[in-house]
């Protein structure tokens, strides 16, 4: 909490002089206003946590404006806004688990589950006969997402991929 | 939770150029006649310095009955200071070093650090020995030197020794460390901040700087300057927005020594933190005689990010902490 906002760390960057005082440099979202500020804090410095709840809840449709999810026990759903879904919108595949997270029972962070299966819509053919994936090329995946991917890989495959870093980790166990 | 990654973080490539400049290093000191020593890396005492978090562990020795605390040293700094006071010589060491706390862009927990002291030099004639070996390794230009106080006074305007800790602290508001600033009683807290965010990126961009003559209230194990009491003869190296070494002068006085180490260790008690044991061998050895030298401890890992332009320490070492 900071301000009386609710915030998120996008970046920390550890500061340490070999003599000296450690420093944190954060760079905080603000997820009411979005706004982005960076500050300093002495390691060890607290800040008083965020009082807010993650729930686990299957990903339906956008009507363009908000993303629907449903609590799959009780039916119940909530709709995020694009505030909270944010970049992760690449990563929303249907009926797949994504942690939201409440904070006085409006959703603010939409986070994806750490691997989704999706399926490549465009990437160039590559080059025949190049099986060790040296360098990789891009692909567009069916969420409009960029992915790197081993030359090997082609259109219409299902790709496995890390959504913290964006990376292609295998091709999708059929 | 912990994830798994059996990968190496630093290429293969990268792992050979590492040990090309290891054996460039090695033979600096050879052909120089300074003799390589490997010192314990567990003591029973360790470094009373406040900011440094040593990593402790139980050592159970079969023929005694209770186990004792044994500290992962931080530097080899106190080890090689008794090889000296035995009558070394020149010594030099490449050694990993541990440090708890730690971890980011360029900080590992565990680190390689090359650490060498010189009988006879006093640190101008070190850092003239230690910017050879970096332009051996970097092949970069000769570094400049220039002192804390006129560094500070050119890019942030005020003198760092004679200023106030109130002129400091509205110094560290107009930076936007208000609030930081507004808790913050220790002047050299703030000094440190303002070093490392305001200096330490405009200095040594195209060559490498030498920053000397520390505030005496950043002395660590250096000697008080005998021409200027307010400064210690201690400097440290910086280069494209790394901290690379620090060297002093070496303080060769045991009781003020001891009375250092004490004034830590009265400092860690005020700030909640557990007392460390003073080494009494190191104070015993320099009150036997350290002779007059200057040493430096000089980061290997972040030499050879600046080697090989890497970006994250990660990328020069084989595993990182999080995949050790």
């Amino acid at each position: 909490m900071l301000d009386g906002e609710p915030c998120n760390i996008l970046e920390n960057e550890f500061v340490k002089p070999g003599k000296g005082q450690a420093f944190s440099r954060v760079k905080i979202r603000k997820l009411i206003s979005g706004k982005v500020i960076e500050k300093t804090f002495k390691s060890g410095d607290s800040v008083e946590g965020a009082d807010v709840l993650d729930t686990e809840l299957a990903y339906l449709y956008t009507d363009g404006e908000f993303w629907h999810f449903m609590n799959n026990d009780t039916f119940e759903q909530i709709a995020a806004d694009e505030k909270a879904v944010g970049d992760n919108v690449k990563w929303l595949v249907e009926n797949d688990t994504c942690t939201i997270t409440l904070w006085n029972g409006v959703p603010i962070i939409v986070q994806p589950a750490n691997f989704v299966e999706l399926e490549i819509t465009e990437t160039d053919p590559g080059l025949k006969g190049d099986t060790a994936g040296t360098g990789g090329k891009p692909a567009t995946l069916s969420s409009g997402a960029v992915v790197r991917v081993p030359l090997f890989v082609q259109t219409g495959e299902v790709v496995r991929v890390d959504t913290r870093n964006g990376e292609y980790v295998s091709r999708a166990q059929k | 939770m912990r994830t798994y990654n059996w990968r190496p973080s630093a290429s293969i490539e990268v792992l050979k150029q590492r040990a090309l400049v290891l054996q460039k290093i090695r033979q600096f000191f050879a052909v120089r006649d300074v003799l390589e020593v490997d010192t314990p890396a567990l003591s029973h005492a360790t470094v009373t310095d406040e900011h440094l978090h040593s990593f402790s562990t139980q050592f159970t020795h079969p023929f005694l009955p209770q186990a004792s605390t044994l500290y992962l040293q931080t530097s080899p700094e106190f080890a090689m200071k008794r090889l000296l006071c035995a009558g070394s010589g020149a010594i030099y060491q490449i050694c990993k070093s541990f440090r708890n706390e730690e971890a980011g862009r360029f900080h590992n927990p565990e680190f390689t650090m090359l650490e060498w002291y010189r009988p006879g030099f006093d640190h101008l004639q070190l850092m003239t020995e230690i910017d050879e070996l970096i332009q051996m390794v970097l092949g970069c230009d000769s570094a400049e030197r220039v002192t804390y106080q006129d560094v500070f006074k050119q890019y942030l305007g005020y003198c760092p020794l004679r200023a106030t800790l109130a002129d400091i602290k509205s110094l560290a508001g107009q930076y936007g460390y208000a609030e930081l600033a507004a808790n913050e009683n220790n002047k050299d807290t703030l000094l440190m901040i303002l070093f490392s965010q305001h200096i330490e990126p405009n200095i040594g961009q195209d060559r490498p700087c030498f920053v000397m003559n520390f505030p005496a209230s950043q002395a660590a194990l250096a000697r008080i300057s005998p021409s200027d009491p307010l400064v210690a003869e201690r400097f440290e190296l910086y280069f494209q927005g790394l901290e690379l070494a620090n060297g002093f002068h070496e303080l060769t006085d045991g009781a003020e020594q001891l009375r250092r180490f004490k004034q830590d260790n009265t400092k860690r008690q005020s700030m909640g933190l557990d007392v460390m044991p003073i080494d009494k061998n190191f104070i015993e050895a320099i009150n036997f005689g350290l002779p007059a030298c200057a040493g430096v401890a000089l980061g290997v890992d972040r030499l050879l990010m600046l080697a090989l332009k890497a970006t994250k320490i990660d990328h020069v070492i084989t595993f990182e902490n999080s995949r050790a």
